[in-house]
């Protein structure tokens, strides 16, 4: 088999045998701790593809995600590592949310939620500014800065549902809750609200901007190669500010989303982890839209699916994460080899 | 001429080396070297860039293995497969670049290597220290963080530390390209106590004093070949004038039979002719008094001031990593002045942005193709637009028109010769002569008045070298000033109405074209500043 | 108000201090030794719940907290092993690497934590304390500072033996040349990747022993995601310690005091919300990272894969 044909196949197998491999795992796991792997995971599709109201729940686990899938795209395409999209995700959902009692009530509903939405928004951009600026300016390392700026945003958002947000009329600390009624609107009859629609059209403006405009293609010279960006002439610093607050406030909207969409409430001990898993399915994607929308649906099947067929089988649904960080590291594997097959 | 006196016909080659040929892809960078190292000798190993020094150094020092050859040390052929086995066999090397951790102490570095289970054995190193500081008659703080030492004590630890488990050949590569006058002279004193000592040293240099005056035998690389070698006894007795002139015309002298004496034969009278007028012309580009801050580990440009003509064509030689490139980033805009001021058109440059100078007709063909010239992942055409992202008509609002970058790619393509199976072509499938033709085409295109060259033709075939240089020509024809920085000194004669030559950061002297250009040059280099 | 400057209180809290501490600076001392060599590890969250549960686990078994902590180092180190395979070896992305290991660190020790105690959720007893003799009959500061179980006062005297270590052997300086110029280190014939293999390795045991101690002395049991982000809050604390050991320690105890007061407040009947407390520690950091950001003193070739003769 030549070079050309053996690489070739490597770019087919490249996001679909790390699956398939740590399904193969994970059927491996299963059957030592003495579950019928066949049984679980036709559980997971059972609760989610083959049920209506399964995949109902599916789509909508997958607006948040989707946000926070193109928040990393932007930023790890310029090559910055925004890991903060955790604390932009759950301040842009509890500056949503404490507003979001007040808003419905002063302002016409098509009115208030744009409002909301733009809110959440502007509180990620805004937090993410230190880091970004300290990139910018200083070089200072954005990983820090980024893990930095979470912790400070978890007890942030617990200090401020506890205080300032707090509704006074409920006995746990929590923000307002938002009715059902005044939630974005449902599509149909069914569970699937218009976030789920707004996040898969975003995601896929994110590609197109990042893949068929000028400000993509600078973004993406400043993250294969600074050096050369400096030597284009393009202003690295601004871009740097630039790329943080678009991937933040994408990461702020996901919480934004979460919570209008269906939590309709905060707690002041939420911690939404979800960011550190997209992290994989990104990658997998190799930053593609079209090809992460893919994904984020095969992770939402898995853990809307995998918690059910979890409990079935007597085990914690933490479970996947193991599939999770198999299939980045058999990615990271088949990228190493396929570089190497290249030829250096 | 120094004073050491031979004592007759001497012993065996310490280190004898027959044969040597080494490849790297399609560049042959030693092609049958042959030469030999006797005790209490120095042998200076002279050549231009590229000539292949570097190459036997990293095969001498265990870095790289030779594809064709033999190595012969104290009468044993010997495979040098790493640098331990090197020193192991008596040859300790001083590189260009330092090999000190920056942030150890004088001490700490020179401990380093020593089996890790044994408590640290300060005294005995300080001792050792101190040996070979008496022996080399310098003296060291051994508690000094390395990074804080000047150049030139860096490059004595470095000595120290090749001669420390007593080896008895040392190679030094270029070691007073950074130094100061100063620091040379301390240096030479050093050569001289081990040379008493019975120590086989080589000298690899350019500096035609330095040969004289620490020299015992050399040999000249060019091309990879050797091209001229001189016998103590020969050497002692050339006069100085006999020797620098075998040594610049070896070096830097005309081949018969080359295309290139035929073109340089013809070079100088034309370029007298275009000179004269030329200079005449407005000023175009002015720098004056450029001065930078010294970054780690390279040259700071000093009071650089010289000005370029419309149309003009200057040269700007030297040995690299003499202030060369962060002259073309200064005046590219990549890198910014700490004092002194750059001129273009009139307008003062000290607050444009790289991309204002671009619009101003101000264009930098860098050296760093891969590195900073493309970027490696994008397509042909994507690298064609690069200087130009947002610009219509490739994008209109924003949004990407690829039918308009596809065709002005292709144009490119053609006018300039681009071998690539398309403009969608991923750019690190090129050669390396290709990506240097692609670059030509988007510097050169949009009305540029000036174009700054850092080695435009660098790995280049000769036919590629060629077409290169007839456009630059070309170009100054229709008024297009160009700077060229190169290493190639027949390509700055064959080019340039005049020639600077750089020498640690300053520009040491231009010389006009003339009858012989390539010496006056040439000499120039050699010469240094530090007479 | 009293309560909150009762004797008892006082000690609580500053032992309390201590004991959050303690593996906090111990994993943080780890990513130090893995930052000198250039190595950036960002599994270390992963090797401390390794730690804690395989720590927990042996502890409960064999009745012994010594073979626990031992267990639990081991068990750091295994998963440093890969780490070292991955990232050494094979050269592949470092921070792509951590992020998986602390991922299937996280659902490996959940899993296992499910499958073995989730139906009875067994705790171990209060181990007995060293009391160190005299120092410990100090009001307050005595039974606080100086009356611990042994493998805090062991986790003391490793800063200023990692400070020694780092200074004066060979240990010290092969890492600080790995980290800085690895080249130079090849050059003088140490095997780069033997060092920082060797460094993952020992982060891995520390690690791995700063968790077992969270999960033995800190909680006396095991949950899943019982480190709660101590391992990223430890690498962010040895970046900034600029490879000194003791402003590792100071840092830590920082930390381990804002966590502690928390507990203080809510004892003290204080209204200052525990969050603010929370976030001064992290506040710190951002604001030296603001000040002192750009001359880290980090390590030149962090996070880059050594090769000898790239180019």
């Amino acid at each position: 088999m030549n070079r050309g044909l053996a690489l070739k196949l490597l770019g087919w197998l490249r996001p679909i045998a790390p699956i398939i491999l740590a399904l193969l795992i994970g059927a491996l796991i299963l059957a030592a701790l003495g579950r019928d792997p066949s049984a679980f995971y036709l559980q997971i599709l059972r609760r989610t593809v083959l049920s209506p109201s399964g995949a109902q729940e599916v789509l909508v686990l997958m607006a948040p995600l989707l946000c926070l899938a193109a928040s990393l795209i932007v930023c790890f395409r310029a090559g910055l590592w925004n890991l903060g999209v955790d604390g932009q995700y759950m301040l842009g959902g509890v500056f949503t949310s404490a507003f979001a009692a007040a808003a419905t009530a002063s302002m016409p509903y098509w009115l208030a939620i744009p409002c909301l939405v733009a809110i959440g928004i502007a509180v990620g951009v805004v937090w993410s500014m230190v880091p970004a600026l300290l990139r910018a300016y200083q070089g200072v390392n954005e990983i820090i800065s980024t893990l930095m700026m979470t912790f400070l945003a978890l007890s942030t958002g617990a200090f401020l549902i506890k205080t300032v947000f707090d509704d006074p009329e409920s006995p746990v600390p929590q923000t307002i809750f938002l009715p059902i009624e005044d939630r974005l609107p449902r599509l149909f009859d069914s569970l699937v609200h218009i976030g789920v629609i707004a996040a898969v059209v975003i995601v896929l403006a994110v590609h197109v901007i990042m893949t068929r405009t000028a400000f993509g293609l600078k973004l993406q010279i400043v993250g294969h190669n600074p050096r050369a960006a400096e030597h284009a002439g393009l202003n690295v610093k601004r871009l740097t500010l630039a790329v943080f607050a678009i991937s933040a406030g994408l990461a702020a909207l996901g919480g934004a989303i979460d919570v209008l969409g269906v939590r309709g409430v905060v707690r002041a001990d939420w911690h939404p982890s979800f960011g550190l898993l997209v992290v994989p399915l990104v990658f997998l994607a190799r930053f593609h839209g079209v090809a992460v929308i893919a994904f984020v649906a095969f992770f939402a099947v898995l853990t809307i699916g995998g918690e059910s067929a979890s409990r079935r089988a007597d085990l914690p649904h933490d479970f996947l994460l193991i599939m999770m960080s198999l299939i980045l590291l058999i990615l990271a594997l088949t990228d190493h080899l396929i570089s190497r097959l290249k030829g250096r | 001429m120094h004073q050491h006196v031979h004592a007759g016909a001497p012993a065996a080659p310490v280190v004898s080396l027959s044969g040597i040929t080494k490849r790297f892809g399609p560049v042959l960078a030693n092609s049958d070297v042959s030469l030999q190292l006797y005790a209490g000798e120095v042998h200076a190993l002279l050549g231009e860039n590229g000539a292949g020094k570097s190459t036997l150094i990293g095969i001498l020092s265990g870095l790289l293995q030779p594809d064709a050859g033999s190595i012969v040390v104290r009468g044993q052929t010997v495979s040098i497969a790493a640098p331990r086995e090197a020193i192991a066999l008596g040859i300790g090397t001083v590189f260009q670049h330092a090999t000190l951790v920056p942030t150890l102490t004088v001490v700490e570095n020179l401990l380093l290597g020593q089996p890790w289970w044994v408590r640290l054995r300060r005294t005995q190193t300080l001792e050792r220290l101190a040996e070979l500081s008496r022996l080399l008659g310098v003296s060291i703080d051994p508690d000094a963080t390395a990074g804080e030492l000047s150049l030139g004590e860096q490059q004595q630890i470095e000595i120290i530390k090749a001669l420390w488990r007593g080896e008895r050949v040392l190679i030094l590569d270029e070691p007073t390209s950074m130094l100061t006058p100063q620091g040379v002279r301390e240096l030479g004193v050093v050569l001289n106590r081990l040379r008493s000592e019975g120590m086989a040293i080589v000298l690899i240099t350019h500096k035609l004093h330095e040969v004289l005056e620490f020299g015992d035998r050399l040999t000249v690389l060019k091309l990879g070949q050797v091209v001229g070698a001189l016998e103590p006894q020969r050497f002692q007795e050339m006069t100085e004038d006999q020797a620098r002139r075998f040594i610049v015309s070896t070096m830097f002298g005309r081949k018969e039979d080359s295309v290139d004496s035929a073109a340089s034969a013809r070079a100088p009278v034309a370029a007298a002719k275009r000179q004269t007028s030329v200079l005449q012309q407005p000023a175009l580009l002015e720098s004056r008094g450029i001065c930078t801050v010294r970054r780690q580990r390279e040259v700071a440009l000093d009071g650089v001031s010289f000005t370029v003509h419309s149309g003009e064509i200057f040269g700007v030689a030297g040995v690299d990593g003499n202030g060369q490139k962060q002259l073309a980033e200064v005046i590219a805009g990549q890198m910014q002045a700490s004092s002194g001021q750059v001129f273009f058109d009139a307008h003062d440059l000290s607050s444009a942005s790289v991309a204002q100078r671009q619009a101003l007709g101000l264009r930098y063909l860098t050296d760093d193709r891969l590195g900073e010239g493309t970027v490696g992942s994008f397509s042909v055409a994507l690298n064609s637009v690069l200087k130009r992202v947002g610009e219509a008509p490739f994008w209109q609002r924003g949004w990407t028109r690829d039918a308009q970058i596809t065709s002005y790619a292709s144009e490119l393509i053609a006018t300039y010769d681009v071998r690539t199976p398309g403009p969608d072509a991923p750019i690190g499938t090129l050669s390396g002569g290709n990506i240097q033709k692609l670059l030509f085409g988007r510097e050169l295109i949009r009305a540029p008045k000036l174009v700054v060259y850092n080695k435009p033709t660098y790995g280049l075939d000769v036919a590629n070298i060629q077409a290169a240089r007839d456009r630059i020509r070309a170009q100054a024809q229709q008024g297009v000033a160009a700077v060229i920085i190169s290493t190639e000194l027949e390509e700055l004669v064959e080019l340039c109405d005049r020639v600077a030559v750089m020498s640690r950061g300053r520009m040491v002297g231009i010389i006009e074209a003339c009858d012989d250009y390539a010496e006056a040059i040439g000499g120039l280099m050699v010469g240094g500043d530090s007479r | 108000m009293d309560t909150l400057f009762t004797q008892a209180f006082a000690t609580a809290f500053i032992a309390g201090a201590i004991t959050a501490g303690v593996p906090l600076w111990l994993a943080g001392l780890g990513e130090q030794i893995s930052e000198k060599s250039g190595v950036l590890n960002l599994g270390l969250e992963g090797m401390m719940l390794a730690g804690a549960f395989v720590g927990f686990s042996v502890a409960l078994a064999t009745g012994s907290f010594a073979l626990g902590f031992l267990a639990g180092a081991l068990g750091g180190a295994l998963v440093a092993l890969l780490m070292v395979l991955l990232c050494v070896v094979i050269h592949l992305n470092q921070i792509v690497v951590g992020i998986a290991i602390t991922l299937a660190m996280q659902g490996a020790t959940s899993l296992a934590h499910h499958v073995m105690y989730a139906r009875d959720f067994p705790r171990l007893p209060r181990q007995n304390e060293w009391a160190i003799p005299f120092l410990s009959d100090i009001p307050v500061i005595g039974k606080a500072i100086f009356t611990h179980h042994p493998v805090i006062f062991m986790a003391v005297l490793l800063v200023p033996l990692l400070a020694w270590v780092f200074r004066s052997t060979h240990i010290g300086l092969n890492l600080s040349a790995a980290g800085e110029k690895p080249a130079a280190l090849d050059i003088a014939g140490v095997s780069v990747g033997w060092t920082r293999g060797l460094a993952v390795v020992a982060t891995g045991l520390l690690g791995g022993l700063g968790g077992a101690v969270m999960s033995n002395i800190g909680a006396g049991l095991f949950v899943p995601f019982i480190t709660g982000g101590a391992g990223f809050m430890a690498i962010v604390l040895a970046m900034l310690a600029r490879g000194r050991p003791t402003w590792v320690l100071g840092s830590a105890l920082i930390v381990g005091l804002a966590m502690s007061v928390t507990t203080a407040l809510q004892v003290g009947g204080l209204q200052i919300p525990t969050d603010v407390v929370q976030m001064l520690p992290f506040t710190l950091i951002i604001v030296v990272l603001a000040l002192f950001g750009r001359r880290a003193g980090l390590p030149a070739s962090l996070g880059l894969p050594y090769q000898r003769g790239a180019r």
